[in-house]
């Protein structure tokens, strides 16, 4: 529904492409422009800014941002679109900054159309209209649609539905039918369970759409290490050895190597990082490090690489989550050179000039994409979207646990809010669903 | 007699009496016809006032002046608050009422309203102008013209009674049913549909084995509706609970296909939530018994009313079955229960000022628009009796929207969703339930009230003076406070984060509350219940309120958004065929209302939008 809300959107297709354009509308598209691309860009002028997400300072991406202020803006109201790189990791950042914004979220289905409709711009808003017709359900057809739209989930989602709906059933009878006979006192009997239950189902669901997610745009494994540890060597030893590789991308923007290839009949995006050191005064350096730590953050998989001519660099940089410990140049291991052997166990050791040792990294690395990734078969949650909304009806099913019986009508605000949540993906759970679901299973009525 | 008003009200149920009053109250002259003046204030059903929903509906109707809660307070006989264990949202105030002295009550209010011109008579047919209502004209001829009618007819409209396989067309038991009018309202072109609703047995109470059933006692200090009420005066009484048996449910299964539920002879559909002794029984069938409230219908009347066993079965088996319920062994049985069947006009012929579309100047309230109960009933009559008022007085329609009330969510479901069985109010309904509670109701609706001319002096006086000492109650709560050192010295658990936390603060965290902060501030112990009570709401919804206003501004937004009521629905291509359907049936008056319609979607809502807009375009071109 329309509010003051600022919202964003993807406006170019999901998935790879050369660039992604972002467009973000409302009343506080002016400040989340200059907080993240510095200073406001002259109106309808493309600017080079470089993005920055505002709480971190962190350099997200590079990009062209217009902006466009209202009334004469394609919404009406003041527009930004962030042209990035077409990454799923720049897409990524750029709302990881905005979700630092108070009164900032993600557009519902045909928000941007209605917004620009309500105020009146109604010529651009034909043009985008299409999209969001296609995509909405009426609840009538909800259920078809669902299952055309996304075959087996829709399942999954009206059996969350129908359980919600009985559990919110089950509050709101205790709530309105006090003076029943024995509705009161059955009627709470297993609704905290239920919850519990329920909330824990969805969780799993999303979760396994993190995973699924993560392996159809191909599982993000980075690695890092202090600098001169041979990461680079070790990326081209890695894809050298496999033949699938797809091809090597350079980086435009960024100092980070990717590399697509498979591992396990899996795709995979192999990214080496600028080194990671602790102080530094080189402001490109300093950039380079800033950007490591974001591609970290995305990583699915992290490999630590250390080097035993570089002293220290065993040690796992602060905030790093390694799921694998790689020493490099093991060739400089000789008796004569003194430098000693990591003897960490599970340590693996390479080296990336001989090729010993890579055939190692590849097993261990296909045995970690199979602990994480083998199960992601039917997998329900697909789309951002739905992720956003579920993972919303998550947190009011957490908080409804939170009130006692006293304040039974404080709980039961929460669920309601749950399933209004629940009801974005589903289609809304309406009052007459749930008097039916009421009065099917209480006999109430004087 | 003086045959020329500016509002006319047809019928004196519990729409009607509100209908001429506010009516009255709002300065036009107005008359009531009614069959006969005796049976103004009737309760055709169970002898009760409010409950959850209908109890925040009768507060409503008082914060606008309207006269049931006032008369339902002196013809109380037994007050519960429903929930009083709840948050103060959810609470219900509810009475067992007198009949003989609701009615006289009521009559007496009539009486004594100033504008208000009573008739004894049945309406025959309405009077139509070119297309307009200008009047009625009654079953002995006389004609009477008006700027506008109120219809409050209730189950009269083609009114048939079934009692097992006996049928009599009746608008009550014993009264002749309203045939006319509805011919007319169909030809006006009108959707009319049929519903049922039931009333069970009358039973002598001098009859009946009190003891051993199950007493239940009011509470010891009833909690009025009117906030004109200081205290309730009438002698309190109790009910008594008793329940049906095996032999019960044995009598009524074997006799199931003489109902005329189950026969087939009744086309009407009923409410679920108010089901017959025998479909309680049919569908659950693994319910070993079912409760019975033995409701004594007046202090010095011996009839009292069963609750939970409204019946259509014939005669001889309600005297079965009746006889095999503990303490009812030896029961005389004053009256028999029935099922009534009725016309109803579907409610999305009207607008949301409870005017007709299709027919400007009449204006319909109560069981005529698909409700059921008195409550629901008297707050349709009263916004369709200020509307009348304004119409016959040329003045803009006034209505409410689902933030303002529960009269507001009642009006918005029945006018845009329409009704498929007798509709009735729930908590559930509303979507601010935490703001719009029964507490304060007042402080939502009198400003308006005020405003509009129809609430008295004395009640206005009143309800400044109230607010003024909540406002006083809560400058104090936001203002006291203590540290955290502070309130640990005071022996409060509270985490020693050096935060400052208001009174209010503390009231809402359940391990201080209200009675500590009483006793670390005696100047709250001053307060009266009143403003205490507002401070609790205040601080158990802290958040929740918050958020309810952000929705209801969005809310709004979108119902400032109008649409035009000539709007041709079918030329708008992209929407599909059943919605074009149903919004040419609705003819949403805002953009907000059109959301609600049932299978309304976003991008209908949008391509509807658009075709506004394009039309407006073309319009200023």
């Amino acid at each position: 529904m329309m509010n003051s809300d600022t919202v964003y959107a993807l406006s170019s297709g999901i998935g790879k492409a050369g660039i992604a354009v972002v467009r973000l509308s409302g009343s506080l598209a002016r400040d989340v422009v200059v907080g993240m691309a510095g200073t406001l860009p002259m109106p309808r002028r493309a600017s080079l800014r470089v993005i920055r997400n505002p709480k971190s300072a962190e350099i997200v991406d590079q990009g062209m941002v217009l902006w466009f202020p209202g009334p004469n803006s394609a919404t009406g109201e003041d527009m930004a679109e962030f042209h990035l790189h077409g990454s799923s990791a720049a897409v990524a950042g750029v709302f990881d900054a905005f979700s630092t914004y108070k009164g900032v979220r993600p557009a519902e289905a045909g928000e941007f159309t209605r917004r620009a409709f309500a105020n009146g711009c109604i010529d651009l808003v034909e043009a985008e209209g299409l999209a969001d017709l296609l995509n909405a359900r009426s609840s009538r057809q909800r259920q078809q649609a669902l299952h055309h739209v996304m075959g087996e989930a829709s399942s999954v989602y009206e059996e969350w539905r129908g359980r919600l709906l009985r559990v919110l059933a089950r509050v709101e009878a205790a709530v309105d039918f006090v003076d029943e006979d024995g509705v009161a006192e059955t009627a709470l009997a297993d609704v905290s369970i239920g919850i519990v239950d329920l909330a824990k189902n969805m969780s799993e669901a999303l979760a396994q759409a993190e995973r699924a997610n993560a392996v159809r745009e191909g599982i993000k494994i980075v690695l890092a290490g202090a600098p001169n540890t041979g990461k680079s060597s070790l990326l081209n030893a890695l894809a050298r050895r496999e033949a699938a590789i797809v091809s090597p991308i350079p980086g435009t923007t960024r100092d980070v190597i990717e590399v697509a290839m498979e591992i396990e009949g899996m795709a995979v995006i192999l990214t080496d990082t600028a080194g990671l050191r602790g102080e530094t005064t080189d402001e490109i350096e300093r950039m380079g490090i800033a950007r490591s730590r974001q591609e970290l953050r995305q990583a699915d998989i992290v490999v630590w690489v250390s080097s035993p001519d570089i002293a220290g660099s065993a040690a796992v940089a602060e905030g790093v989550h390694a799921s694998a410990m790689v020493v490099n140049k093991c060739d400089l291991l000789t008796k004569e050179s003194g430098l000693l052997r990591n003897e960490s166990p599970g340590t693996i050791e390479v080296s990336s000039r001989s090729g010993e040792g890579i055939a190692d990294v590849i097993a261990r690395l296909g045995e970690l994409i199979r602990g994480k990734y083998g199960q992601t078969e039917g997998a329900v949650v697909v789309r951002n979207r739905q992720r956003q909304a579920i993972a919303e009806s998550i947190r009011h099913l957490n908080d409804s646990l939170g009130h006692g019986a006293r304040q039974l009508e404080v709980m039961a605000e929460d669920l309601r809010k749950a399933a209004h949540a629940l009801g974005r993906v589903t289609g809304r759970i309406d009052v007459e669903d749930l008097l039916a679901a009421i009065f099917s299973e209480f006999c109430i009525g004087k | 007699m003086e045959n020329k008003f500016d509002v006319i009200v047809v019928g004196g149920g519990h729409a009607g009496v509100e209908a001429a009053s506010a009516a009255a109250r709002s300065g036009a002259r107005t008359a009531l016809i009614t069959h006969r003046f005796e049976t103004i204030g009737e309760m055709s059903c169970n002898p009760a006032i409010g409950g959850l929903g209908k109890g925040h509906l009768v507060r409503e109707i008082d914060a606008l002046d309207g006269v049931m809660g006032r008369v339902a307070d002196g013809a109380g006989i037994q007050f519960r608050l429903l929930n009083r264990s709840k948050g103060p949202a959810v609470r219900g105030p509810r009475a067992q009422a007198d009949r003989k002295l609701y009615r006289r009550a009521m009559q007496t209010a009539m009486r004594d309203c100033a504008g208000l011109a009573i008739v004894e008579g049945t309406v025959q047919s309405l009077i139509v102008d070119g297309g307009r209502v200008g009047g009625i004209v009654t079953e002995d001829g006389w004609q009477f013209s008006c700027g506008a009618v109120v219809l409050t007819t209730g189950t009269f409209l083609n009114g048939l009674i079934h009692i097992g396989e006996k049928k009599i067309p009746a608008g009550r038991i014993g009264e002749a049913p309203a045939t006319g009018i509805s011919a007319q309202l169909a030809a006006a072109g009108l959707a009319l549909g049929r519903l049922k609703t039931g009333t069970p047995a009358r039973l002598d109470g001098r009859s009946i084995a009190w003891e051993g059933l199950e007493e239940q006692p009011g509470d010891q200090e009833p909690v009025p509706f009117s906030l004109m009420t200081d205290r309730i005066s009438t002698a309190q009484i109790s009910c008594f609970i008793t329940h049906t048996t095996d032999a019960t449910h044995r009598v009524i299964a074997e006799n199931l296909h003489r109902s005329p539920m189950y026969s087939g002879q009744i086309e009407g559909v009923g409410p679920r939530y108010c089901p017959s002794i025998e479909d309680k029984i049919h569908r659950f069938r693994d319910k070993s018994s079912h409760q019975i409230f033995l409701e004594p219908e007046g202090l010095d009347d011996h009839m009292v009313y069963p609750n939970g066993i409204s019946t259509s079965l014939p005669e001889d088996v309600q005297n079965r079955f009746i006889r095999t319920i503990p303490g009812l062994g030896d029961v005389v049985i004053l009256r028999p229960g029935y099922a009534i069947e009725y016309d109803y006009v579907d409610p999305r012929e009207l607008f949301a000022s409870l005017e007709v579309k299709a027919l400007p100047n009449l204006f319909l309230a109560g069981q005529i628009n698909g409700t059921t109960g008195y409550e629901e009933a008297a707050a349709q009559g009263l916004i369709a009796g200020l509307n009348a008022a304004r119409k016959a007085g040329q003045q803009s329609a006034i209505t409410f929207d689902r933030a303002q009330g529960y009269l507001g969510v009642m009006i918005d479901d029945l006018v845009t969703r329409g009704v498929s069985e007798p509709y009735r109010m729930f908590t559930s309904r509303a979507e601010y339930r935490l703001t719009l509670r029964a507490d304060n109701a007042d402080e939502r609706l009198t400003p308006l009230g005020i405003q509009l001319g129809v609430v008295s002096a004395a009640r206005a006086q009143r309800f400044t003076a109230r607010q003024d000492m909540v406002q006083h109650a809560r400058t104090m709560a936001n203002e006291l406070g203590l540290t955290s050192s502070q309130a640990a010295k005071a022996g409060l658990k509270v985490n020693q984060d050096g935060q400052r936390r208001t009174a209010l603060d503390l009231i809402a965290m359940p391990e201080v509350g209200l009675q500590r902060v009483k006793s670390i501030w005696p100047q709250f112990s001053e307060l009266p219940g009143f403003a205490l009570q507002a401070l609790e709401a205040d601080a158990l919804y802290a958040g929740y309120i918050d958020r309810q206003e952000a929705d209801i501004r969005a809310l709004r937004k979108e119902e400032q958004l109008s649409l035009s009521s000539g709007l041709d629905y079918t030329a708008i291509p992209s929407l599909s065929a059943e919605l074009r359907q149903k919004l040419g049936r609705v003819r949403p008056a805002t953009l907000g209302q059109a959301a609600r319609i049932d299978g309304m979607t976003p991008a209908a809502l949008a391509a509807l939008l658009g075709h506004v807009k394009r039309r407006e375009r073309r319009e200023i071109a």
